[in-house]
């Protein structure tokens, strides 16, 4: 059975794809959203859709529990405005 | 001097210059960030210190770089950045001296310098940020601008046909020769080791999206659409020893494509010097 | 005292000693008529002090890894004619902005173009103080001997490290081909001046930083102080700035520095101006014709002196005007179509009478023809 995702729900497991339970620490990634320029790149690159854009076009973690912290969004990022919180 | 400890994903923040001001000036979606980002991390992981590397870089929107980073940074004039940088490497060889340039910049205005650097066989690593077009002018088309593409310069299609850099730099006397894309951002971070750590002439290219222009003017789409066609095109060095001409037609070819050891220009000179000054100090 | 070793040397090869006396240690140049043996003389000497000499791709090269290596932190010069000189124009601008120290030096031949690469000429005057473009002071020495050549050469580098600029030497064909009897000056016996490096710790350091001389201290890489050099006008930090004030105060300062140091930075020989009604001005290989000329002149009763410009640029102007203060004729004798004539007589009130001999057909001026210029002017 799958859970819906939903983060901050403590199931006592990780739901989504993620390894690991980010309902019990911080977000798996923080979002400089003074040095993001919305270049699309991110939200884009991302194997599990972690992302939407946001009303400016930068993204916002949406579905924190897919993030694998596969290090794709901190290593294409050209304004170095992604890191995660894991790694 | 490699380390194989677990780079944290903030390392980047702790080599950017104080006092500087972010974001960059860069487009959004520039694959001069992502060089940027592997430069850093391939030089952390190599455990250099700040104050042995020497980041020098010409004229060009990649040639903005080295202001960025907390290293002895020299900005120089547009196609000159080699041979400053042999001026920097001779005079101080224990110092690993990066240069960060463009296709214009290398190839056109400093093709000369280019060829005589990899000629020299010196210990210089050349990071080639090739975006097939001059950014910071506006759009012009460069000596790595594809046949018929457009650019502001060539508006109805190139008539010139272009460089392959890596060609150039190898059959000049480079000894480490390596192309990624700014898609492949892991293998560009190996390569910009390997060739950091390899003593001798190195170049690395990265092929890099300047949407802005190059993009635009070519019907390309934006950052992302750019970057899709790099993993698309690109083709594996061990595939591309398989693949035909025809076949490779329009590909990009990512791998390190040569990789030699030879004798290095100031180890050269070096015995010279040895040798006239005959063993006394 | 022990005799001084006394040699029978070239022009230009007493260039080579002259730097390595001031501490030259890298040297990167091309080939050109008629510089062609300093770079050589580099090339032998260099190495046998663990120098470094790299014969470059071209000119422009050469200059760039001239600067490269003086901001890493080593003494560096080059030299050229010319046409060399036209192509580095570029790099010397760079070089002023980034406030490099830095010798070039100029074995003027006939121009303009290839001209005349074994001929005599100082055509290149001007283009030593505007070669380059922008806002900038420049600093230039012409030497008349090859004694000369050696001290000027020292002297060249120490303003270069003093005042963190490039500084060109104005040879010619005539003195660098030349040879003639010179005593090496013993180490200690001429002044050797070093960049001044700064004291405060890294954290602190301001690259660019407004002192009260206008002079940055300049570190050496490696000794922990980081900072971006750039051609882009630059703030006090070297970062790049389109801001007015900014702007102003970092041009202001290429200026100042220097120019507020003139009359320190003036180099002048006078032979037998204390009564001279009628003064010859000239520099590098026509100072020696002209102290001839003046020398003949004196004994036939002419009240005439001589005046040497050892610094070109910038261009004396107090010491002019004073020296020529009681003359009422002033010939200036230069191996161009006047050039620094120009200069004389911007400075000097009307009343004086400037007259300008020239020549530049390939040929050094002789004292018969400054003598002839004299009659006629008399």
């Amino acid at each position: 059975m799958t859970d819906t995702g939903r983060v901050g729900e403590s199931t006592g497991k990780p739901a989504g794809k993620s390894k690991i339970d980010y309902s019990k620490g911080p977000a798996p990634l923080n979002i400089n959203l003074q040095w993001c320029k919305a270049c699309n790149i991110c939200i884009a690159l991302c194997p599990t859709q972690v992302f939407e854009p946001n009303r400016d076009g930068k993204p916002v973690i949406a579905r924190a529990n897919d993030c694998i912290q596969c290090a794709i969004c901190w290593q294409h990022c050209p304004d170095f405005a992604i890191t995660s919180n894991y790694k | 001097m490699a380390t194989a400890e677990k780079q944290k994903s903030d390392v980047i923040l702790q080599y950017l210059r104080p006092r500087k001001k972010f974001p960059s000036v860069w487009c959004a979606g520039c694959g001069n960030g992502v060089v940027m980002s592997a430069l850093i991390r391939a030089i952390d992981r190599l455990g250099l210190s700040r104050d042995e590397v020497a980041m020098v870089s010409g004229i060009g929107c990649t040639s903005r770089m080295p202001v960025y980073m907390d290293f002895n940074s020299l900005h120089t004039a547009h196609g000159r950045a080699l041979a400053f940088a042999t001026g920097v490497k001779f005079a101080r060889p224990n110092m690993k001296v990066i240069v960060v340039t463009g296709d214009g910049d290398a190839l056109a205005i400093g093709g000369n310098h280019f060829i005589h650097a990899c000629r020299r066989n010196i210990d210089i690593t050349a990071i080639l940020i090739n975006n097939n077009i001059y950014g910071m002018t506006g759009g012009q088309g460069s000596p790595t601008t594809p046949p018929n593409a457009f650019s502001t310069t060539t508006p109805y299609g190139n008539a010139e046909k272009p460089f392959d850099p890596c060609s150039l730099a190898k059959a000049a006397g480079a000894t480490y020769v390596a192309r990624a894309t700014v898609f492949h951002a892991p293998q560009l971070e190996k390569m910009i080791m390997e060739a950091i750590d390899h003593h001798g002439f190195s170049l690395v290219e990265a092929v890099s999206n300047c949407h802005t222009y190059f993009g635009r003017l070519n019907r390309q789409g934006d950052a992302v659409a750019m970057l899709k066609s790099f993993k698309d095109n690109a083709v594996m060095l061990a595939k591309a020893k398989t693949m035909t001409e025809e076949e490779l037609k329009g590909k990009i070819v990512v791998g390190t494509l040569y990789n030699e050891t030879k004798t290095e220009f100031c180890d050269e000179y070096q015995k010279l010097i040895d040798a006239q000054m005959g063993g006394k100090k | 005292m022990a005799n001084k070793k006394r040699k029978l040397m070239q022009g230009n090869l007493a260039c080579v000693h002259g730097a390595i006396y001031a501490g030259l240690r890298f040297y990167a140049g091309y080939p050109i008529t008629p510089s062609t043996e300093v770079a050589e003389g580099c090339a032998r000497e260099l190495p046998k002090i663990g120098g470094k000499f790299i014969q470059m791709e071209d000119e422009i090269a050469s200059i760039a890894a001239v600067i490269g290596a003086s901001v890493s932190g080593a003494k560096a010069m080059t030299a050229t004619s010319g046409p060399g000189y036209s192509l580095m124009s570029e790099l010397i601008g760079y070089a002023y902005i980034t406030e490099t120290p830095s010798v070039i030096v100029n074995v003027q031949r006939g121009g303009p173009s290839t001209g005349l690469p074994t001929k005599v000429s100082q055509s290149d005057t001007m283009q030593a103080r505007w070669g380059t473009h922008g806002d900038y002071t420049a600093i230039a020495v012409a030497p008349s001997s090859v004694a000369d050549t050696f001290a000027e050469t020292v002297r060249a580098f120490n303003l270069a490290e003093r005042f963190r600029t490039p500084v060109t030497i104005l040879m010619d064909e005539v003195i660098g081909h030349m040879r003639e009897m010179i005593a090496m000056p013993e180490p200690g016996e001429l002044p050797v001046f070093d960049r001044v490096k700064p004291r405060v710790s890294p954290d602190k350091f301001v690259p660019f930083e407004l002192t009260p001389n206008f002079v940055s201290p300049m570190p050496a890489y490696g000794e922990g102080y980081r900072y971006n050099v750039t051609g882009l006008t630059h703030d006090v930090m070297g970062f790049s700035t389109n801001r007015a004030d900014e702007i102003f105060v970092k041009l202001d300062k290429l200026k100042n520095k220097i120019e507020n140091y003139k009359n320190e930075i003036a180099k002048l020989r006078v032979e037998m101006m204390d009564d001279a009604e009628i003064a010859f001005v000239s520099y590098g290989t026509v100072a020696r014709t002209a102290l001839q000329a003046a020398s003949i002149a004196r004994k036939a009763g002419a009240k005439i002196g001589a005046i040497q410009l050892c610094t070109i640029w910038p261009f004396p102007d107090e010491q002019i005007v004073q020296l020529c203060a009681r003359c009422r004729k002033v010939i200036v004798a230069e191996l161009n179509m006047g050039q620094i004539v120009n200069e004389v007589r911007r400075v000097l009130p009307r009343d004086i009478q400037i007259h300008a001999l020239q020549r530049y057909d390939g040929e050094i001026l002789t004292p018969m023809q400054l003598l002839e210029k004299l009659e006629e002017v008399l």
